[in-house]
C-alpha cells in the first residue's frame, strides 16, 4: 500500500514538474495554457490519489478536492483562452516569431 | 509520519514545479502569461497543501486545500474577465 502510494505521489510530482516546465518553455500563451492545464491536472489528481492511499480514511474530502480540480481547471483555462482570443491575442505562427519568448 | 526516499523525491518535484511556475510568473512578458502561471501554480499548490496535511498528520489541511482551490478559481475567472473587458 505504501509503495503504491509512493508511486502515485511520484507520478503526480513528475507531471506537475513537467507541466511547470512546459509553462516555462512553450513559445506562446495558448501553448502555455495547454501545457500547464493538462499536465498539472493529471499531476494534481495523481498526487491526491497518492495522498488517499497513504491516509485511506480521508477519502471523502480528497474526492471533493479532486472532483473540484477536475471540474474547475478546464473551465478556468477555457475562460482565459476565450478572454485572450476576444482581446485580440493572435496565436503564435512558426515562421513569424523570431524568439521563443516574443509575442507580436 | 516519516518520509522515505520516494516521497521526498515527490515533494522535491512539487517544489521544483512551484519554482518553475514562479519564474514564469515573475518574467512573463505580458499579463496573460502571468495569469496562466498563477492558474497552474494554484492547482499545484492545492495538491501540495494536501501533501502537507499528510506529512503533518492533520486532516484540517484538506479543508484549507479545498478553500484555496475555490478562491483561486474565482480569482482566475475574475482576472480573465478583466482582460476580456479591455478589448475596446
Amino acid at each position: 500500500m505504501r509503495l503504491a502510494a509512493d508511486v502515485f505521489l511520484l507520478v503526480g510530482g513528475l507531471f506537475s514538474f513537467l507541466g511547470a516546465l512546459g509553462l516555462l518553455r512553450m513559445p506562446d500563451v495558448y501553448n502555455r495554457i495547454q501545457a500547464g492545464t493538462k499536465a498539472a491536472t493529471l499531476g494534481a489528481l495523481s498526487f491526491l490519489i497518492g495522498v488517499g492511499l497513504l491516509q485511506p480514511e480521508w477519502w471523502t474530502k480528497l474526492v471533493c478536492i479532486g472532483g473540484f480540480i477536475l471540474f474547475t481547471n478546464p473551465v478556468g483555462s477555457s475562460t482565459i483562452a476565450r478572454a485572450l482570443y476576444l482581446a485580440g491575442v493572435r496565436p503564435w505562427q512558426p515562421g513569424s516569431a523570431e524568439t521563443a519568448a516574443g509575442q507580436e | 509520519m516519516s518520509l522515505n526516499l520516494l516521497e521526498i523525491m515527490a515533494f522535491a518535484l512539487m517544489g521544483a514545479a512551484l519554482l518553475l511556475g514562479l519564474i514564469r510568473l515573475l518574467l512573463g512578458p505580458k499579463a496573460p502569461d502571468r495569469i496562466v502561471a498563477a492558474d497552474t501554480l494554484s492547482v499545484i499548490t492545492t495538491a501540495g497543501i494536501a501533501g502537507v496535511g499528510v506529512v503533518l498528520g492533520n486532516v484540517l489541511y484538506l479543508d484549507t486545500a479545498l478553500i484555496y482551490g475555490v478562491l483561486a478559481f474565482v480569482a482566475v475567472v475574475a482576472l480573465a474577465r478583466a482582460i476580456e473587458g479591455n478589448r475596446t
